[in-house]
């Protein structure tokens, strides 16, 4: 197997187990809590509206819009790791019969895999910094990584 | 039956499986469910309107109720197809797995009956719920679930045993050859589709987040403000359900988009996962071209129709439902060849009795 099947190989499993660890440490410590702020804060704005208290009604809304901004990108990093993560183990064991020189196919799966690593690290990092650009320009860099490897070994396999 | 052929029989069942399911829920209960929430949200709204909080908490109740009828059958839909493709991707590293015979088809019997107990255990859990349970807390079908997936682990935890020992040059037993890399038409067609499909799937899902996330998010918020103002104001009804219906289409809209994203990413996946196991399918092969067709052209009909029922509605949710079928009518036929093969490449190897 050549060295970016390998790098494939290995780094997917790197990045399965970080997401994994991520979402078990999630799932255990902050998803249920997360979860029950989010539904608790949406009833408590229906129940504030229902005795006419208006800005308990606006504090609950914002509050639910909050839980749901981080709920939504928390998931989302887990089930990208690890999606990419098994998308990086698959190409990596067919990975030499994509059409390309060694050399090649080394830096597609180190695009790959820089890529699959700050596209999901920028979404949870928009956690840390709402409304910062740093976390979304680190988003956007991977999604473009990986888009790039993506397409390379889509031809490959292609023309091989 | 070596650990590899229960391996890939296991993991194309299970996806099956899960598949049919999805669409049975699909057909059946998602429309439904969503209807009888909106229904709920409306009703939450006229407490408001009414200065019920005793009300309103009640709505909350069953809209929490229905979240869970809902939430526990995508997950077992999810969990199925999920186990499935792990079952795939650890029978195509059993090469490398330096456990003795009997022990990996232990693991992989461990690993395929983990992934079918795992989602039944959670498709029970909103029927069974703390019905007859020792525990405060948790129902015997958290309790399958959990067993089951412990039972996963343990096996993948041997898995990693096997290839840890296998990294240190230690043979334990017969070992499965590699793979034979086959040039055939049938292998890259689902090699290059699969990768097509996964860029396909990712470019979506960059622009959906770019261009719909955020505005998803603020439109969320300002309904939810315009439910409560009107179910504030005077005059409540008739507006209060606009809003309401304003929100279901809201929510709608973002589980099609969010659907067809990570349906086409996985039939890419599970294209390229596929594409290894092409020796293993005993089919002639015009069959197998058969089979590889249906399951490409039906992975690109759910999604793309899956997202056209924003403008097209029941009809394209059908043509979806169609493409579902196809995927599943050709991993079938892919079934029946893995049923087929007579154990060529196990037997050279001396992996099955």
């Amino acid at each position: 197997m050549s060295a970016a099947g390998k790098l494939l190989i290995f780094g997917g499993v790197g990045l399965a187990a970080l997401g994994m660890i991520y979402g078990l440490h999630y799932a255990v410590f902050a998803e249920h809590q997360r979860l029950d702020h989010m539904g608790g804060s949406l009833a408590t704005a229906f129940v504030e509206a229902a005795n006419r208290n208006p800005e308990g009604t606006r504090s609950a809304i914002e509050d639910y819009r909050r839980q749901k901004f981080a709920y939504v990108r928390e998931v989302d990093v887990h089930s990208h790791w690890v999606g990419l993560a098994m998308l990086a183990i698959a190409l990596g064991v067919v990975f030499d019969a994509s059409g390309f020189a060694p050399r090649t196919r080394f830096w597609l799966a180190v695009a790959l895999l820089v890529g699959a690593l700050i596209f999901p690290l920028g979404v949870l990092l928009q956690n840390v910094q709402p409304g910062s650009l740093a976390p979304s320009a680190m988003a956007v860099s991977g999604v473009l990584l990986v888009t790039i490897a993506l397409a390379g070994v889509a031809f490959g396999f292609a023309r091989k | 039956m070596g650990a590899r052929r229960i391996l890939i029989f296991g993991g194309i069942a299970l996806i099956a499986a899960g598949m049919f399911f999805g669409d049975i829920f699909a057909v059946f209960i998602l429309h439904q469910n969503g209807g009888k929430t909106g229904e709920m949200l409306l009703t939450a709204a006229q407490a408001v309107a009414n200065r019920n909080p005793a009300s309103v908490k009640d709505a909350f109740g069953h809209i929490g109720n229905l979240l869970e009828d809902r939430g526990t059958k995508i997950d077992t839909h999810v969990h199925m197809t999920d186990a499935g493709y792990l079952c795939l991707l650890v029978a195509l590293l059993q090469p490398y797995v330096a456990l003795s015979r009997e022990r990996k088809r232990l693991m992989a019997a461990m690993l395929v009956l983990g992934g079918v107990f795992l989602p039944i255990g959670i498709f029970l859990i909103h029927y069974l719920g703390l019905a007859f349970s020792p525990f405060p807390v948790i129902g015997w079908a958290s309790v399958l679930a959990d067993s089951a997936g412990a039972v996963m682990i343990f096996a993948i935890l041997g898995q990693a045993w096997g290839l840890w020992k296998h990294a240190r040059s230690v043979r334990s037993g017969p070992v499965e050859p590699e793979l034979p890399l086959e040039n055939s038409w049938c292998r890259r067609a689902l090699l290059t589709g699969g990768t097509v499909l996964i860029l396909l799937g990712f470019l979506f899902g960059a622009w959906y987040s770019a261009m719909h996330l955020y505005e998803h998010e603020a439109r969320e918020i300002r309904i939810l403000n315009t439910i409560l103002d009107v179910a504030q104001s005077a005059d409540a009804s008739s507006p209060t359900s606009l809003a309401v219906n304003d929100y279901g289409m809201l929510q709608a809209e973002k589980a099609l988009m969010i659907a067809a994203h990570s349906h086409v990413i996985e039939f890419g996946l599970l294209a390229i996962l596929l594409s290894f196991i092409q020796p293993y399918v005993f089919l002639s092969d015009e069959w197998k071209a058969r089979c590889v067709k249906l399951f490409l052209v039906g992975s690109i009909l759910l999604p793309v129709f899956v997202l056209l029922e924003l403008r097209m509605g029941l009809v394209a949710g059908g043509i979806a439902d169609a493409g579902g079928l196809l995927v599943i009518v050709g991993m079938i036929g892919m079934l029946v060849g893995v049923l087929r093969y007579s154990g060529k490449l196990d037997a050279e190897a001396g992996v099955s009795q």
